[in-house]
């Protein structure tokens, strides 16, 4: 066993080797290994987030014709390093009435719950964190930790915005879930496991050639999740008052903002893992650092696009959002999840190969979105623009006397 | 001890003492993020028995739904801020000697029963349960799927209910 062929392995026997050395049991050492593994991991993510940030400011600004960060550093990639350094020293102010303990407890797990996805994906062929044979399973259930700071961060800010706020998240979220979900089983059903690493290594195919609507649907629903650009009209900055974590400040609001990008990298890590082929690719297998080369490039494309459809699409409206998912994903996805059974069934029956049963999938995929669309399009169509202007203001007509020009007022 | 059972000791402490937090506490609000930590200690001990799925499901069941609906409904009611009333009413008594009167029943069955004189053994180390038979036990008709499709028709029932109850119904009609 060498570095190259099982880096994890290899610093796990080393350590215990080293702790070993100084009189150490074993059992103590895998310990002490395991927390170090997770600290490691843990911390690694929280720190790639500075380039994230720094990278999303930078292509937003691209986007929108202006430089983005540019001063400190070359590129100015120092400068997310300067903004932690400032937050830091910021001042903590909690709201008077505040429950504290919610209050305080909230950031924490939020920023936990993301990193504890972190745990159960294949970083390559021997690089993981655990096992665990419900490993999608978890991913969800972690989720749901994530709200349940939505809901603390709410409730315990004592002020009705953030109330507000945290429900119509707490609310998006859920509903979101369903899709999500949904979504996630083809993988399960067509590789037989709920494991991480089993999804991987069955993926010869990629599944996203076997449901590119499921993995599409799975994109958008994640986007929805974590609350990004077009579904961030829980805390939309440009129209409400932040959403639910307005009474936060310091490092405390630095934490929301710190899982929400880490939230959105997660996000592309898991469509790259469960949709992607995760670490597979030309010589992954014999070594990982390879394999973890091409999950990185695979979750950074995944990422990009979203990064740049948060530059370019405008903003859902609530109820439209609703309606997207309740009536639209959702019934698209429990037609898409019968048929691929029973056709993946049928055809492994008949004793297709692979490729060929992933190309009669595709096509199916396909035609289900474009009905879905059709029948999308139609309805919307038919359906009664709903009238959403106020009434008429005065003031700016042109046969009002004030805005007339050299009408002297 | 091994380093188990002093992970199985502090969750079990964990979980019984917010357990007792849930009613206990003056605030509702804070009697259902007690009940979320206690539900969570349940979860971990499933963890140390190494049924990880009964962990997840655990998480994803009670905390990502029931206790989110208990918050919402406790959002719901009056002065959840700052409640200050009586927590007990006058049937503690009652309540008191029936409750004692259960505790001591269920200790007497288990003292008496066989599994606690017998010798505990190592679990296994496999990696994690058997997931793939629980779904077949489900979906067998010498197992339980009779069971199963009943509860799911009793789910669908109640999900076209509260269709029903929630829907503007009037209004659709004229």
């Amino acid at each position: 066993m060498t570095f190259w062929s099982d880096p994890d392995g290899f610093l796990a026997n080393w350590l215990i080797h080293l702790l070993a050395g100084i009189g150490i049991p074993a059992g103590i050492a895998q310990a002490i290994g395991y927390a170090l593994g997770a600290a490691v991991l843990s911390t690694g993510a929280l720190l790639f987030v500075l380039f994230l940030i720094w990278l999303e400011r930078k292509m937003i600004g691209r986007v929108q014709d202006r430089l983005g960060p540019n001063r400190l550093g070359p590129w100015g990639i120092f400068q997310s390093i300067a903004d932690m350094l400032k937050i830091f020293t910021k001042e903590y102010i909690t709201p008077d009435g505040a429950d504290k303990v919610p209050y305080n407890l909230s950031p924490i797990l939020t920023v936990g719950a993301v990193i504890m996805v972190w745990a159960v994906v294949p970083l390559a062929i021997t690089v993981y964190g655990v096992d665990l044979n419900v490993g999608l399973l978890y991913i969800i259930a972690v989720g749901s930790l994530g709200e349940m700071g939505i809901l603390m961060a709410g409730w315990g800010s004592n002020n009705k915005y953030a109330l507000l706020g945290a429900f119509r998240a707490a609310a998006q979220l859920i509903s979101y879930e369903v899709p999500m979900v949904l979504s996630l089983l083809i993988p399960v059903m067509l590789s037989g496991s709920l494991n991480m690493n089993k999804i991987v290594q069955h993926q010869d195919i990629w599944y996203v050639l076997f449901a590119p609507l499921a993995a599409f649907i799975f994109f958008i629903t994640s986007i929805a999740e974590v609350g990004r650009a077009p579904f961030d009209l829980t805390e939309a900055e440009s129209e409400l008052v932040a959403g639910f974590n307005i009474e936060y400040s310091g490092l405390k609001f630095g934490m929301f903002y710190v899982a929400d990008f880490l939230h959105s990298f997660t996000i592309s890590l898991l469509v790259s893992v469960v949709f992607l082929g995760g670490w597979r690719g030309p010589g992954a297998e014999a070594s990982p650092l390879l394999g973890f080369v091409y999950l990185i490039l695979k979750t950074s494309l995944v990422n990009f696009i979203i990064i740049i459809e948060r530059a370019s699409l405008p903003r859902f409206r609530i109820d439209q959002m609703m309606d997207f998912t309740w009536k639209v994903l959702t019934p698209v996805m429990l037609i898409l999840l019968v048929a691929t059974a029973l056709l993946e069934k049928t055809m492994a029956m008949a004793g297709l190969v692979p490729w060929m049963r992933s190309g009669i999938l595709f096509i199916l995929n396909i035609v289900l979105l474009f009905v879905a669309d059709t029948v999308v399009r139609g309805h919307l169509a038919r359906r009664p623009r709903p009238d959403v202007r106020g009434k008429e203001r005065p003031v700016a007509r042109p046969e009002n006397y004030f805005s007339q020009p050299g009408s002297g007022v | 001890m091994t380093s188990l059972q002093i992970i199985f000791l502090v969750v079990a402490a964990l979980t019984l003492v917010s357990a007792c937090l849930v009613v206990m506490t003056r605030r509702i609000m804070h009697a259902a993020l007690w009940l979320v930590l206690s539900l969570m200690g349940v979860a971990m001990v499933y963890a140390t028995l190494q049924s990880g799925f009964f962990a997840v499901v655990q998480v994803l069941v009670y905390i990502g739904a029931i206790s989110t609906l208990i918050i919402f409904a406790v959002m719901m009611t009056r002065n959840v801020m700052e409640d200050v009333g009586p927590q007990s009413n006058r049937g503690w008594g009652l309540a008191l000697v029936g409750s004692a009167v259960l505790f001591g029943g269920i200790c007497g069955v288990l003292l008496t029963w066989n599994g606690m004189q017998t010798a505990l053994i190592e679990i296994p180390a496999v990696n994690g349960e058997n997931i793939q038979m629980l779904g077949l036990s489900l979906v067998d008709p010498m197992g339980f799927l009779i069971p199963f499709e009943v509860a799911s028709v009793l789910l669908l029932a109640a999900m076209v209910a509260a269709i029903f109850l929630t829907g503007d119904i009037k209004r659709s009609r004229s």
